[in-house]
This record gives C-alpha cells, structure tokens and sequence, in this order.
C-alpha cells in the first residue's frame, strides 16, 4: 500500500458508514414508493401505454393509491385479482385502464394463496433478467477482458438513431463503454416514457424501448470489433427502480444509480428517493449491473481540495448502502472525480492522493473517475492538456470506469471528432505511462501521502458526526457539495406511503437471494 | 482599419480549422475538404491532418488564409456599460445609495439541469477567485439551483420580494434557452413585475445583444463573475428606483 493509510482509520470510517446506513434502512424498510409499486408492476409484466401515452404502471397504482391501499403493495392486490379472475396481469391493467376492473374491490383470497400467486407471477422477469446476465457474462469473456481503465463515453443526441450512430462510430474509434445521456428535466418525471424517441434536449428519454435499440447497436458493433461493449443508462430521479428494471430487462451493464445525487442536484425528496435506492439497487445487483455513485458531481459546486472528504465520506455511505441491497463490491461504480483548479500549486498530486486513496481503500470495486468539468472553458487547447492529465492520474492509480474527457466539455455535447480526440488522447497516455503505476512510490511523510491521510481522518470525523447527526439531519445542514435540504422538501414526497404489516414485494425477496 | 486574422505576418489572413465529413479518408475526401475550406472564403487552403473516425467518416485539420476582411472601425458592440466595482466597492455603493440590503435571486430555470452557471456568480466560494453573491454583506442572495419552472420563479420572486433576477442557461440544443428566456419575460409582464425587478440572465452562450433582444436588462456570457452581475444590478437599480419594487417601504 503505497499511501500507508492508517488501516485503522479505515475501519473506523466504515463501521460509522455501517452504522449510517443501518439507521436509515430501518426508514427505507418500513416505506415504498409510487415507483417502487410501479417498478413491481413492471415486473409482474405490465407494459405499455394508454391513448393519453400514460404508462399502464401508473394508471394501476394510481388506481391502488387513489383507494388508499398503497401500504398494501401492489403484488398483494395484482396477485390476489390474478387469483381470483384467472388473468394475466397484463390483463389486469387494461381492465383497470378501461375501467371494468377495481382491484381494491375483488374479494380477498387467503394470503398464503396470493403470496403463491405472487411468486409464480414473479419468475419470468427473474428468469428473463438470470438468462440476460448469463448471456452478457458468456459474450465478456468471449472477448476477454482488459487491464487498464474502461474508456467512457456520453452519446447525447437527443434522438436515439442517431444516438446509435455517434455509439457506433466511438466503438469503432475504441470506446469500451457507451452512455445514452438522459434528456434533460427526465429525472422529474414521475412516469417513464414509452417506446422508441427522437425529441430530447441535451440527452435522449430513458426508455425501454431506447434500451433495447442500442443495446442491439452496441452488440453488432461490438461483435465488429471484437470487444464486449457495455452499455450504461441513469437509473435516477423519481423513477430510479422503474428504470432500473427496464436496464435489467434489456441487458444494460451498468447504471448511474445515486440517491444522494438526486437529493442534491435535483431537489427530490431525500425520503422518497432512498426508497427508491434501495430497491433500485436491489435490481441492479440480481442482474449483475454494475452502479456508478455520482459523489464527483460534489465538487462542480464545492471546492476539490477543501471538500475532498466529502467525496471519501459519501463512497463510504454508498458502499455500505449498496452492501444492504446486495450489491457485491465488484459491481460499485463509487465515482470520484478530477476537479482541482489549474491554478492549485501541487494541484496534480492532490489529485493523485485522492485516486490512490480511493484505489487502496476499495480495492475491488471497479472505481469510476470523472474528468474536470468545472475549470474547462471554450479554450479546447487547453482543455486537452487538462484531460491529459487527468488520463495520466487514471492508468497510474489503476481507476476502472474513466469517463472520457472532452476537449469541447464547455462549448456542446460532444461531436464525433471531440469523443475520437479524447480517445487517442487517453490512448496515448495509457500506452506511454503504461507501468507507471508499479514503478511508483510515494515518499514517506511527503505531500501525496499526508494529503491522502488529511482527507481520510476528515471523512472519518465527518462520518462520525453524521453517525451521531443521523443522515437526514445531514443533508439538512449543507454537509455534501454545499447543498441544503430538507426532509419534508423537495419533489417527490407525496409518493411516499408506510406500509402495511401485510405488505410484501415478492421481488426484493428474491433478487436479495442471490444470481445464483 | 480594415482588418484579417494575424498568423505571424500583419494581414497574412491565416486560420486554423477543423471539422468531420460524412465521408470515407482517402484522397477524394481530403479534395472535398479543400474545396469545402475555399467555398468558406480560405486561399490556399490545405489539409494539415486528416484521420478516420468510423467507416465513412473523417476528421480534417486545416489551414489557409482568409479572403476575406472587416472593417473594425465600424463595429458597434452593445455591451453592459460601466466598470464593474469590487465587492468592497458594490457593498459601499448599496449603503449610500439603496440603504438596505438588496435581495438577489437566481436559478437555473426551465428543464435545464445545469448549476455549474449559477453556482459560479451566486455560491459563497464564487468561480475562480471572484467571491459569489452570497459573500456580500449587503446582498441578500437566494440560489434556487436548477429546474426551476417559470411560475414557482416568479412566485419565489414575489416571496423574497426580490429586487435582482438572475437566470442561468446552459443547455441550448434546438435553441430551447431562447423559448424559456421568452417566457419567463412574457409571465414577469403579464403578472405586472416586468419594470420592477432587474432581470439579467447569463450562460456560456448568452450575450448581452441576445439578452437585450429578448427582453432582459443585461445578460452575461463566459468570463464573466459576480461583481460583473452586480454592479451592473446595483447600478441600474438607482437609475430606475421610482419603478423598483423597492420604494414599497
């Protein structure tokens, strides 16, 4: 261990994070969601849309919500008129949609029967999303895997053709991992879009259908170039498990998935969305996606070498919340980022401090680093050099996913030449640093290692008092990016029910059993 | 003074550029990019680079020189008029001449998700070592961060009652800063407030003519930081104060 981190410390860190995490879960566990329920419609296999373009899983739990049998859950009621009409849930829902059905008003069969039910309406989806993984895993080591960091990077059209287009031409320049950037304003609508879009701004609508069309894309291209290319979406906003799901169902490999983002830079409520987490992460772990945390989006607000352990002390919050959804440490994503001033003496071994660090305290965990964002400008010359570096500080601590930097990043969402650029530029410096890494060590005592030593025992604290402070009272006071937020506020709260004691979601039962 | 771009000669005209065509690298191409480079009025242009990006793209790299020429002597720039004052200087200007603290809101509105803008004028630490509004003494300053929609704007506007608008765009694709720009000016009319708040909106591709245009007081583009925003604010808030909201008390 090159930093000679007070092991200690470490410890110390993750048992306040456990113990974070623990208390809120009593929270998350005795509450769901609208999109919880509506997640547990689509997987019962709900779908599609009515001539309003409303979404069949939010007429149905509207429908539940309305008659106030939220706290029930949706399985109990779905499962019970399955039972008793002898339809398939599909069924179910154009029944409720055109009215003829009332599913808070068919007769109760005996809970064992509709847990029965339950289960067995359940296994598809399982089983779609078990052989999913298995195909992905068998077409990854078809091809083999790499050593150095992932290459990412953002499509982000607006239309997913063309999407597919500027996906297609990355792969060919050497992408590894391709992102469909959500339009912008999609992580506030509660209901998910349907089928395939052309019309987005920024981005391009998260929807199944637009899963499915690249996921299709990226495997031809894939198969052309002899490489596994993974594909990531946003399973974030106010429909984070819905999302989720959907990811699973068309084989995505990996999804942003970060409750405290959404509280931060989106103002949803934090209630309603650590529910939403939990499940969502529930799903991303049964069908092996890997998460990526966004705790690098804290300093594009607050400053990277003040506010360094805020990013340390959320990784931590995140990996223990990802333990509790089942969620190995080789599917956490946790994400960090390049975002020190250009102006900061020593800047660049800050920086490597904050890599290396990151790298040693979780070692298997398939580290994402963000380029620098804050300090580009329209100066695209400068702008490659800064990339440089931050590619340089990538292969030298080893990062996992490393999102592309682009030398445009100020001006417009990238163009074909920009994502070519920023691939030869990492190219090159993962050839010619190629090694570095093992050759390195740090002076004893000297600047790389006191920062990263500065920065953990500050995390720690800042656990510890979060630990005493409980997590809500946290986000309460500013602690993460500069942000405050209140726990009443926000948007999304009126989704939020306590459930019943009868309660049950037959998928978090068994997902959290395992793949296997 | 007649005037072209300065490569290493007085009026030699040279320009870099670059650009990607729909087509395949090979000799052909390099002539379509040639004659596409003299079509924008370069003389001798000439490919420095070329590099395919996928099958049937390429990516060029040239240079020529321009034909063309301005005459700089009849430029008239609409610009934000006035030297920006310090932050020391601005809180001194607000105490002798509004005598109470002012208050300042902004946001991010419309979809756009983007803080990036905002934060850099208004968050306490500011942007490159230009405190944001939130440091000043006599500035009472609300960010909202983003998506926020027009209404709760305004509403939020009326709330504070707030003397300085701002109003952050980053996203600009499809020109969807230019409608939500529009509209938030057409509600502050409708709902009467319009002449009694200073309005100012800023972003990577807002100008101050794009701002005049649709309606704002000032807009403010890239390279520009909070004493920028506020002496602007503060200066036009005397200039206009028998309609500013603030002559309520």
């Amino acid at each position: 261990m090159k930093l000679n981190l007070n092991p200690e410390t470490i410890q110390l860190a993750r048992k306040y994070a456990k113990s974070i995490a623990a208390d809120t879960q009593h929270f998350i566990d005795a509450h769901t969601t609208v999109a919880v329920e509506r997640t547990v419609c689509r997987l019962l296999g709900i779908d599609g849309v009515n001539e309003a373009d409303i979404p069949l899983p939010n007429i149905v739990v509207e429908h539940i919500k309305e008659a106030q049998y939220l706290p029930l859950g949706a399985a109990y009621l779905i499962a019970n008129a399955v039972a008793v009409l002898g339809k398939a849930p599909q069924a179910i829902a154009e029944g409720i949609c055109a009215g003829r059905v009332d599913l808070t008003k068919i007769p109760l069969e005996e809970e064992a029967r509709i847990k029965k039910e339950a289960f067995a309406l359940a296994a598809p989806s399982l089983e779609k999303i078990r052989a999913n993984r298995q195909a992905r895993n068998a077409l990854a080591q078809k091809y083999g895997d790499k050593n150095e960091p992932y290459l990412y990077v953002i499509v982000a059209t607006g239309n997913i053709h063309e999407d597919v287009i500027q996906a297609t031409a990355a792969v060919a320049q050497g992408a590894d991992i391709v992102a469909v950037i959500r339009t912008t304003g999609q992580s506030l609508l509660d209901f998910v879009p349907y089928g395939a879009t052309a019309q987005g701004f920024g981005g391009t609508y998260a929807t199944q259908e637009n899963f499915r069309i690249m996921r299709a894309a990226l495997d031809e291209a894939g198969e052309r170039a002899g490489r596994y290319i993974r594909l990531c979406n946003y399973a974030s906003g106010l429909c984070m498990p819905e999302i989720a799901a959907m990811g699973a169902l068309e084989g995505l490999d990996m999804m942003l998935n970060d409750a405290l983002y959404g509280i931060l830079f989106r103002d949803i409520n934090m209630k309603r969305t650590l529910i939403d987490q939990f499940f969502s992460r529930v799903i991303n772990g049964f069908a092996g996606i890997i998460i990526n945390t966004g705790e690098d989006n804290y300093l594009t607000t607050a400053d990277a070498v003040e506010e360094a352990h805020t990013v340390l002390t959320s990784q931590f919050l995140n990996e223990q919340f990802a333990l509790l959804a089942g969620l190995p440490e080789a599917q956490m994503g946790l994400g960090h980022a390049f975002e020190i001033a250009p102006e900061v003496k020593g800047g660049f071994l800050f920086e490597l401090a904050q890599a290396q660090m990151a790298r040693e305290i979780f070692p298997a965990a398939p580290l994402k680093y963000m380029p620098p964002t804050k300090f580009m400008t329209g100066d695209i010359f400068m702008g490659a050099v800064q990339n440089a570096l931050f590619n340089a500080v990538s292969v030298i601590t080893s990062q996992k996913i490393h999102l592309l930097g682009m030398l445009t990043e100020a001006i417009h969402t990238p163009f074909m030449a920009d994502r070519a650029l920023a691939i030869e530029n990492a190219r090159y410096l993962f050839t010619t640093l190629h090694g570095l890494g093992d050759e390195l060590h740090f002076k004893e005592g000297g600047i790389i290692q006191s920062r990263a030593k500065v920065v953990l025992e500050r995390a720690c604290a800042l656990l510890a008092q979060i630990d005493e402070n409980k997590l809500f009272a946290t986000l309460e006071r500013g602690t993460f990016a500069g942000v405050k937020r209140s726990r009443e506020g926000g948007k999304g709260l009126e989704g939020v029910v306590a459930k019943s004691e009868k309660y049950f979601n037959p998928f978090v039962t068994l997902m959290l059993g395992g793949a296997s | 003074m007649i005037i072209k771009p300065y490569g290493d000669t007085l009026n030699d005209g040279k320009v870099q550029l670059s650009f990607t065509l729909p087509i395949p690298n090979d000799e052909k191409g390099a002539q379509a990019a040639t004659r596409l480079a003299a079509k924008m009025g370069l003389t001798a242009p000439a490919v420095a680079h070329r590099k395919t990006l996928c099958d049937g793209f390429t990516f060029y790299v040239l240079y020529g020189s321009v034909a063309h020429s301005v005459n700089y002597d009849e430029i008239h720039v609409q610009a934000v008029e006035g030297e920006a004052m310090t932050m020391a200087e601005i809180n001194d200007y607000i105490c002798e001449n509004i005598r109470r603290k002012i208050v300042v809101m902004g946001a991010s509105t419309g979809t756009d998700a983007h803080t990036v803008g905002i934060d850099a004028i208004m968050n306490m630490k500011g942007f490159a070592g230009h405190y944001g509004l939130e440091r000043y003494e006599m500035i009472e300053a609300h960010n909202l961060g983003a998506q926020v929609p027009n209404e709760e704007f305004i509403n939020k506007a009326r709330a504070y009652n707030a003397d300085v608008l701002l109003v952050s765009q980053t996203v600009t694709q499809r020109d969807i800063h230019i409608a939500n720009l529009t509209e938030l000016v057409e509600l502050l009319e409708a709902e009467g407030l319009r002449e009694r708040v200073i309005l100012i909106c800023g972003g990577a591709r807002i100008t101050h003519e794009l701002a005049k245009e649709l309606g704002y007081d000032a807009g403010f583009g890239a390279g520009k930081y909070a004493q920028d925003v506020a002496s602007f604010a503060v200066r036009e808030m005397v200039k206009r104060q028998d309609k500013m909201l603030y002559n309520k008390q």
